[in-house]
């Protein structure tokens, strides 16, 4: 499991996914892309499993959800974030990529990052210090448990009340 | 209890019960749209939702192709199949390749209604503010649960009021304002927030400037625009809804224009704004018209009387794409296309294109593009080495005669 920091604010869709390749349905065609405007080597480096920890603001931009879904697709099993643009925050938890809030951080590229989506804590082993993940609304936490608001819709039918 | 801001007034109309800002309500949409960059994938999440889904109203749903139109090449037509099949099957609004911009088609055929609840699948679905409806843009998930049950939830906004006074000089317009408004408040600066736009200044504003206002609130992360309806004309009948006097913001600006310089918006973000005067000379390569923002007929009216009887600089292209088949028409009759065809303008189709890098007018490395769009992003239209000014259409028009950022002649 590798970290992958990108330390800087407003990352926004475009940047996670061009438009330009954003017209298919065909995951592996976005995974190949994913944030290559940011770092050509992304796509090629990235692991399943891996975190993705960036600045403020993550996600702004367009409504695609192309974006989480290509992140997701490329094997990112997390991100965390100071905290995440409106529309990508509720895409993520949609399709079931969890989204981790933590408010101004510390984390550097090579530090070693624990995420523990149970006790919603990010770790970071290098300086020692320890992130308490802002409260998601109980709506949004139950489509997640559930693995995505389409997995949660079709077992309860309606959707979550707090 | 104090008053409420227009967010909580529509909410809460919409629930049947008073709602404030921080509250979570499952509310009924009124309409919602999606487009071919986006309904690929929310067909798909429908077709998860239930065995044999419907569209909890058919009427109520419109399907857009403008992102990539025509279709590019195979792999993007089969999207474009599979849009038009889905809405043969469902029985919901169609539009095709060349009917225009989805915001616009909205509007102009009256999907959309004052203190409407309405969800884009396209983050400047919020455009619908300029006639008073509280309108968001969503992911594919959400709306394709949204297609299914009428519904969604959302958290009630706090809201931002931004009061604009003063009357504009000539040569400047509501995209200066908006770019001044973005520029103040930053790119995250309204985030899950209403941005709601009052004051004496837009009484006479028409329907297509108030758009330009709403649209933008995307680019400051705003869930929701809305312009006070004061003054707005509508082709049909409707109930006219305000703020209350003592409603609670979470903040208020106030922005005189009376003054008010041309804005731009330098690479790469549109919170990145100055006056012109700052970017005088800047050379350019390509300019274009064109966007949910900016392609409406008022628009290129003006770039036609910039334009008419002279020709663009050599070494530079212009590129017009009309907001819909409607507005191009009118333009068509009214003179407006010869002029700016006769200067040099080339026209495309009418729908998004070059606004998102899918298809035509991708720049070059290290070219520079004015244009009358609302993102600026690196890589925006295609190309994450050219660097991209947003301006006015008056401004971009001017730039395309002069071949550089230069003085709109008032
Ligand atoms: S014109 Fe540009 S901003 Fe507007 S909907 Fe199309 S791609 Fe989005």
């Amino acid at each position: 499991m590798t970290t992958h920091v990108y330390p800087i604010d407003h990352i926004d869709t475009d940047r996670i996914i061009p438009g330009k390749y954003t017209k298919t349905l065909d995951l592996s065609q976005l995974a190949a892309h994913v944030l290559e405007d940011l770092d050509a080597d992304f796509a090629k480096n990235v692991q399943a499993g891996d975190v993705l920890v960036a600045g403020g603001n993550f996600g702004c931009g367009s409504s695609r959800e192309q974006a989480p879904i290509a992140l997701k697709a490329a094997g990112v099993s997390v991100v965390v974030a100071e905290y995440f643009a409106r529309i990508f925050f509720r895409n993520a938890i949609n399709i079931g990529l969890p989204a981790v809030e933590i408010g101004k951080h510390d984390i550097l590229p090579g530090h070693a990052v624990q995420v523990d989506l149970q006790a919603s804590t990010v770790k970071n082993h290098t300086t020692g210090r320890t992130y308490t993940a802002t409260k998601m609304p109980t709506v949004m936490l139950k489509i997640l448990q559930a693995g995505g608001l389409v997995a949660y819709l079709r077992e309860h039918g309606q959707y979550p009340t707090e | 209890m104090s008053g409420q801001t227009l967010s909580e007034k529509i909410i809460s109309q919409h629930c049947g019960y008073a709602v404030q800002a921080g509250e979570l309500a499952i509310v009924p949409i009124d309409g919602a749209m999606a487009t071919d960059a986006t309904a690929p994938f929310a067909i798909r999440a429908f077709r998860q939702l239930a065995d044999a889904p419907r569209l909890w109203d058919a009427q109520k749903v419109s399907l857009i192709l403008d992102h990539a139109t025509p279709a590019p090449n195979e792999r993007v037509a089969n999207l474009h199949r599979l849009l038009r099949d889905f809405s043969a099957e469902q029985g919901c609004h169609f539009y095709d390749v060349g009917e225009g911009i989805c915001h616009q088609l909205m509007v102009e055929f009256a999907h959309v209604k004052p203190g409407d609840i309405f969800l884009g699948a396209d983050s400047h679905t919020p455009t619908y503010g300029a006639l008073g409806a509280f309108a968001v843009g969503v992911g594919s998930t959400d709306l394709a649960a949204a297609w299914l049950t009428g519904k969604t939830w959302l958290k009630v906004p706090t809201s931002v009021k931004v009061e604009i006074t003063g009357t504009l000089s000539r040569g400047v317009s509501a995209k200066d304002v908006a770019l001044q408004v973005v520029g103040r408040l930053g790119i995250a600066g309204a985030t899950y927030e209403t941005v709601e736009f009052c004051g004496s200044a837009l009484h006479d504003w028409t329907l297509a400037s108030r758009m330009v206002l709403a649209n933008m609130v995307a680019e400051m992360g705003a869930k929701a625009g809305l312009v006070d309806v004061t003054g707005l004309q509508l082709p049909y009948a409707w109930t006219p809804l305000h703020a209350d006097p003592s409603a609670q913001y979470r903040a208020t600006h106030s922005v005189d224009i009376s003054h008010l310089r041309p804005q731009i918006a330098r690479p790469h973000t549109p919170d990145d704004v100055a006056p012109i005067d700052e970017l005088l000379g800047t050379p350019i390569h390509m300019a274009f018209i064109g966007s949910c923002t900016n392609a409406r007929l008022e628009d290129l009216q003006v770039a036609a009387q910039i334009l008419r009887g002279k020709h663009i600089a050599p070494g530079v292209r212009l590129l017009i794409a009309p907001a819909s088949r409607r507005v191009f028409n009118a333009a068509l009759l009214d003179g407006t296309i010869a002029a700016l065809s006769e200067a040099g303008a080339t026209f495309l189709v009418s729908g998004c294109g070059p606004c998102v890098g899918s298809l035509g007018g991708i720049p070059g490395d290290h070219e520079t593009i004015i244009s009358s769009t609302n993102r600026n992003f690196r890589g925006r239209m295609g190309n994450p080495h050219a660097h991209i000014y947003l301006a006015s259409p008056a401004v971009v028009a001017t730039a395309a005669l002069a071949g550089e950022i230069a003085n709109v002649e008032a």
